[in-house]
């Protein structure tokens, strides 16, 4: 039983269907990346996993249990999903300790001791043990986001979701991010990643997922994807995209 | 009226009474007495506190129908003169067979008339903060009401000081008007000295003012320094915002 299964998503903001019947699966320990151009619904896709936004049609299961169910405890599955905005959004009157341990804490009932000692255990990992007291604004950008990635970690997620961590970075910051998400790829986290790092999705990807104008239009292991596309339109936005952000990470 | 160089007035018989020593014994009853306007005005403030950020809440967060009524509620209590709503409560309540004291109708009346404000300013802080921050807090598991307690009103409340500054100093001045429902407060006791001396009006209300004028600037004082003991880097910088008023 695949760990995240999402079947026939549909959303529809308005006149604009953004979604239109998305299904895919991600296994156990699996990296896959998600790509394609702006507006083509990657983000509403994970909101949607999340239930940040409520799909209009379709079900997404988290390890066998139904997240669109109507009597599911959405807080309970949330807790089980780190997210990992692109915009960091760490709670801005806490420091980076207490933006980690507050989800432990309220949503896990950690006791406080126990819950700081994991945060900065978990801040350490993400290479952030000397910030722990640091308040968001005085984290760069980079450091922000490792702090975020340590707030999603810190909850013991089966699954964490990232929604394109790396586009408000500065060029120079973006390498300390990667390399975070990396390691967590090694250490068999599963990881649904939306981004335009192509380098790392062709690294670290177990399978990237090309969307388009709200639809999958090709999912295959990186090499095929880069080498040997099924779809015309594949090829061509992997060109586009490795010619405007580079390969590198 | 003043002459002498300002510390006699002299009385229709002509006898002389000395302005300040007068003054300088009436003001522990002046004093005393403006204890009970402070604790309206704690009392009438701590109640707009409470509905007020209830009422925020409710026209942020609530569905259409408490948004609604949230908006008629501020609708009411901010187009209602504060005499009229005095009034209204302390001779209305008497109507319904509710006997209560002028202090606590005063409470009410002033109370729930702050609230409307104090929502107001709650409200603009709440918005002022980024949607992403409630975003986060449910992508972790926080149920809407954790949220909120635990992150967005500390947000709000930081911001908001500015604002409920203004706010405080708005209400220690309105409780003088107390006075029309028959409480003891300082404006009363000024009229009870006046009735003795009524050649020392002006001296006795600006007695009156000058009180004030320290209350405001102490409590305006103590608002500060809690906004600068609660400050934390980076979060003045979102865009301040509040109801402007009178």
């Amino acid at each position: 039983m695949s760990l995240l299964k999402v079947e026939n998503i549909h959303k529809r903001f308005g006149d604009l269907e953004v979604l239109k019947g998305v299904s895919f699966e991600v296994e156990k320990g699996e990296t896959k990346v998600i790509i394609g151009p702006s507006g083509t619904g990657k983000s509403t896709l994970l909101h949607c996993i999340n239930q940040l936004t409520t799909p209009d049609d379709g079900r997404i299961f988290l390890d066998g249990v139904e997240v669109t169910g109507q009597h599911t405890n959405i807080n309970k599955l949330r807790a089980q999903m780190g997210f990992v905005f692109q915009d960091f959004n760490l709670f801005a009157h806490l420091t980076a300790m207490e933006n980690v341990r507050l989800g432990p804490v309220k949503v896990k009932k950690m006791p406080k001791k126990e819950a700081t000692k994991l945060a900065i255990e978990v801040l350490g990992k993400v290479g952030l043990g000397d910030k722990a007291n640091a308040y968001p604004a005085q984290l760069s950008g980079g450091q922000q986001q490792r702090v975020s990635i340590a707030r999603a970690l810190a909850m013991s997620p089966k699954l964490i979701l990232f929604d394109e961590p790396t586009s408000a970075l500065d060029p120079e910051l973006i390498g300390d991010v990667l390399e975070v998400m990396i390691e967590l790829a090694k250490e068999g986290m599963t990881m649904l990643v939306v981004s335009h790092e192509m380098g790392f999705a062709r690294s670290v990807a177990d399978e990237i997922i090309f969307m388009e104008h709200g639809v999958i239009v090709e999912q295959g292991p990186p090499e095929k994807l880069f080498t040997a596309p099924e779809h015309k339109r594949t090829g061509e936005f992997l060109h586009k995209i490795t010619e405007l952000y580079g390969e590198t990470n | 009226m003043d002459s002498g160089g300002g510390t006699f007035v002299f009385t229709r018989k002509g006898e002389a009474i000395d302005t300040v020593s007068v003054l300088w014994k009436s003001l522990p009853m002046l004093l005393r007495a403006v204890l009970i306007n402070i604790e309206l005005c704690l009392a009438l403030l701590a109640l707009g506190l409470i509905v007020g950020t209830i009422v925020a809440l409710l026209q942020v967060y609530g569905n259409r129908t408490l948004r609604t009524l949230s908006f008629g509620y501020e609708w009411i209590f901010r187009s209602i003169p504060a005499l009229v709503l005095l009034i209204l409560f302390y001779f209305g309540s008497s109507q319904f067979g509710l006997e209560i004291s002028s202090f606590v109708a005063a409470t009410l009346a002033l109370g729930f008339r702050s609230s409307a404000y104090q929502s107001q300013i709650f409200r603009g802080a709440i918005q002022s903060l980024p949607r992403g921050q409630m975003t986060a807090a449910r992508s972790i598991g926080l149920s809407q009401f954790q949220a909120v307690t635990s992150i967005i009103l500390p947000q709000a409340f930081r911001l908001a000081i500015p604002a409920w500054s203004n706010e405080f100093s708005s209400v220690v001045k309105d409780t003088t008007l107390a006075y029309a429902v028959g409480l003891n407060e300082i404006l009363r006791h000024a009229r009870y000295i006046i009735v003795q001396h009524y050649k020392l009006a002006m001296p006795t209300y600006l007695t009156v003012a000058l009180i004030f004028l320290v209350l405001t600037y102490a409590g305006n004082g103590c608002l500060g320094l809690l906004e600068m003991g609660t400050r934390i880097p980076g979060l003045e910088g979102y865009k301040k915002s509040g109801a402007g008023r009178r």
